[in-house]
């Protein structure tokens, strides 16, 4: 394919040289924009399946700037997104059969809501590149919609003020893009919330268990090395007996913790996000202890102590994820729970040096 | 699903409320409702304290201590100074946050 050289609107794209995505190009009052389909590849497909069940992607980017899908004119509908390639692969997706332009922010290659957050979805990024792409030139109708979440970081009062242009919030999702235009830009209610449903929550919870296991060789060491230190070294034999249930119990804190309470939330009793991984620590370290039945009163009272205690401070990280925790609460949550966890800590450590103390008959 | 109780920092100042229903569309939660012309905080418990109705409020008629209930932001901002900030890009997923 000869190399496409365009005169282009300053500023619209960086690189003169065809980007992966685009399928050519549309002219527009400004010059010429690429152009890119609302189908997707299967390596885009395969990159929102990625982006969906593991972990964020780093430099999944798009060039910001000015995309067009269809042939839209100076009538048409412009939906402003991040240059995470995610979003912008679903939002082109979402306009099928449309034609519109889309403009997207340098967000660093992160998503909306992040960006947003964040502040490089915001007010100043959007204005500059407006006038980077000469939107003001390029559009008759002088409205922009943008993604809901985008409000955190955007003031429509203030881009108003500045460019003169309208910002509309679209639904939450792009999915519904669609029929939010079709609506006369109005949005159920529906399209307005953020949920966080069973799925949703299923698909956060290998992010919640990988990070925890990667912990999870550290106490394992300790739980060894305690068990099996004796006056004679450190015996194997010692280390695997004593030590084998509490290894159990430390998977179960994480299982309880970072699978259970995230996939069980809203059935677990109490608000707190501690409350609820303790109460299933409780559940789960009951449950594994019958595996054990034999089990000497200072090893139980530390088992009783520190695994509950575990899963909750685990089920506590869960808060990054969710879509409804504010900083005040968890604030809060913190407030009352680390020094319990600081003492809890403290008290086993107490009573493990107890129970090898009587186990070594120093005393 | 509700967090905490009675804890959020969500203030509406109905004398500068001008009734716009700005505050409603941007809010993804349904905290905010109109009840005549003024805007009124219905449901303060769903308030994840995201600060999109205070940003879009162009007559600062409400407050909020925006910022991320995020745990292990707040401890890293506690342990390392700094605003609470979702950092932690390996994790999180694409959709709902980073
Ligand atoms: S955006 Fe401000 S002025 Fe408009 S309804 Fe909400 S609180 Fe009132
Ligand atoms: S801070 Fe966010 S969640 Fe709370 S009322 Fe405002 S828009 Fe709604």
């Amino acid at each position: 394919m000869p190399e496409i050289k365009l005169t282009i609107a300053p500023g619209t794209f960086k690189a003169l040289e065809k980007p992966p995505y685009a399928a050519g190009t549309v002219q527009s009052a400004t010059g010429k924009v690429w152009q890119v389909p609302a189908e997707l590849t299967t390596a885009d497909k395969f990159g929102i399946f990625r982006c969906r069940t593991s972990s964020f992607r780093d430099n999944y980017k798009v060039e910001p700037g000015l995309y067009a899908i269809g042939q839209p004119g100076g009538a048409s509908d412009i939906i402003v997104t991040a240059n995470y390639k995610y979003s912008f692969d679903v939002v082109r997706h979402a306009l099928k059969g449309m034609s519109a332009w889309i403009l997207v922010l340098d967000t660093k290659g992160i998503n909306v809501w992040c960006a947003a957050g964040k502040g490089t979805f915001g007010t100043a990024e959007l204005i500059k590149r407006m006038s980077l792409v000469h939107l003001e030139k390029l559009s008759e109708r002088k409205t922009i919609i943008l993604p809901q979440l985008g409000a955190v970081g955007v003031s429509a009062h203030e881009v108003r003020k500045a460019t003169g242009f309208r910002v509309v919030y679209g639904p939450v999702h792009a999915k519904d893009l669609k029929a939010f235009i079709s609506a006369g830009y109005k949005a159920t209610k529906e399209m307005r919330t953020m949920e966080f449903t069973i799925t949703n929550r299923m698909a956060l919870v290998p992010m919640e268990v990988i990070p925890m296991l990667k912990k999870y060789p550290f106490f394992a060491l300790i739980a060894l090395l305690a068990f099996g230190l004796e006056p004679s070294g450190i015996l194997f034999k010692s280390a695997l007996g004593g030590g084998l249930p509490f290894l159990a119990f430390g998977l179960g804190s994480i299982f309880t913790g970072a699978a259970l309470t995230p996939a069980l939330l809203p059935f677990i009793p109490a608000r707190s996000f501690a409350a609820k991984g303790w109460i299933m620590g409780v559940v789960g370290t009951g449950l594994l202890m019958s595996v054990f039945p034999h089990f000497n009163p200072i090893l139980l009272g530390i088992t009783l102590l520190f695994f509950p205690m575990a899963s909750s401070y685990i089920a506590l990280q869960f808060t990054g994820s969710t879509t409804f925790t504010g900083m005040s609460g968890v604030n809060k949550e913190l407030k009352t729970s680390i020094p319990i966890y600081l003492v809890s800590v403290a008290v086993s450590v107490l009573l493990l040096i107890v129970y090898k103390i009587i186990e070594w008959r120093i005393l | 699903m509700k967090y905490l109780s009675k804890v959020a920092s969500l203030k509406l100042n109905a004398q500068k409320c001008v009734g716009c229903g700005m505050c409603l569309e941007v809010c993804p939660h349904n905290v905010l409702r109109m009840e005549g012309r003024k805007a009124v905080i219905a449901d303060l418990d769903g308030c994840m304290e995201c600060g999109a109705c205070m940003t879009n409020c162009a007559f600062g008629a409400i407050t909020v201590n925006k910022g991320v209930g995020c745990a292990a932001a707040i401890i890293n901002s506690i342990l390392y100074g700094g605003e609470p900030s979702c950092d932690c890009s390996g994790g999180k997923n694409g959709d709902s946050c980073c």
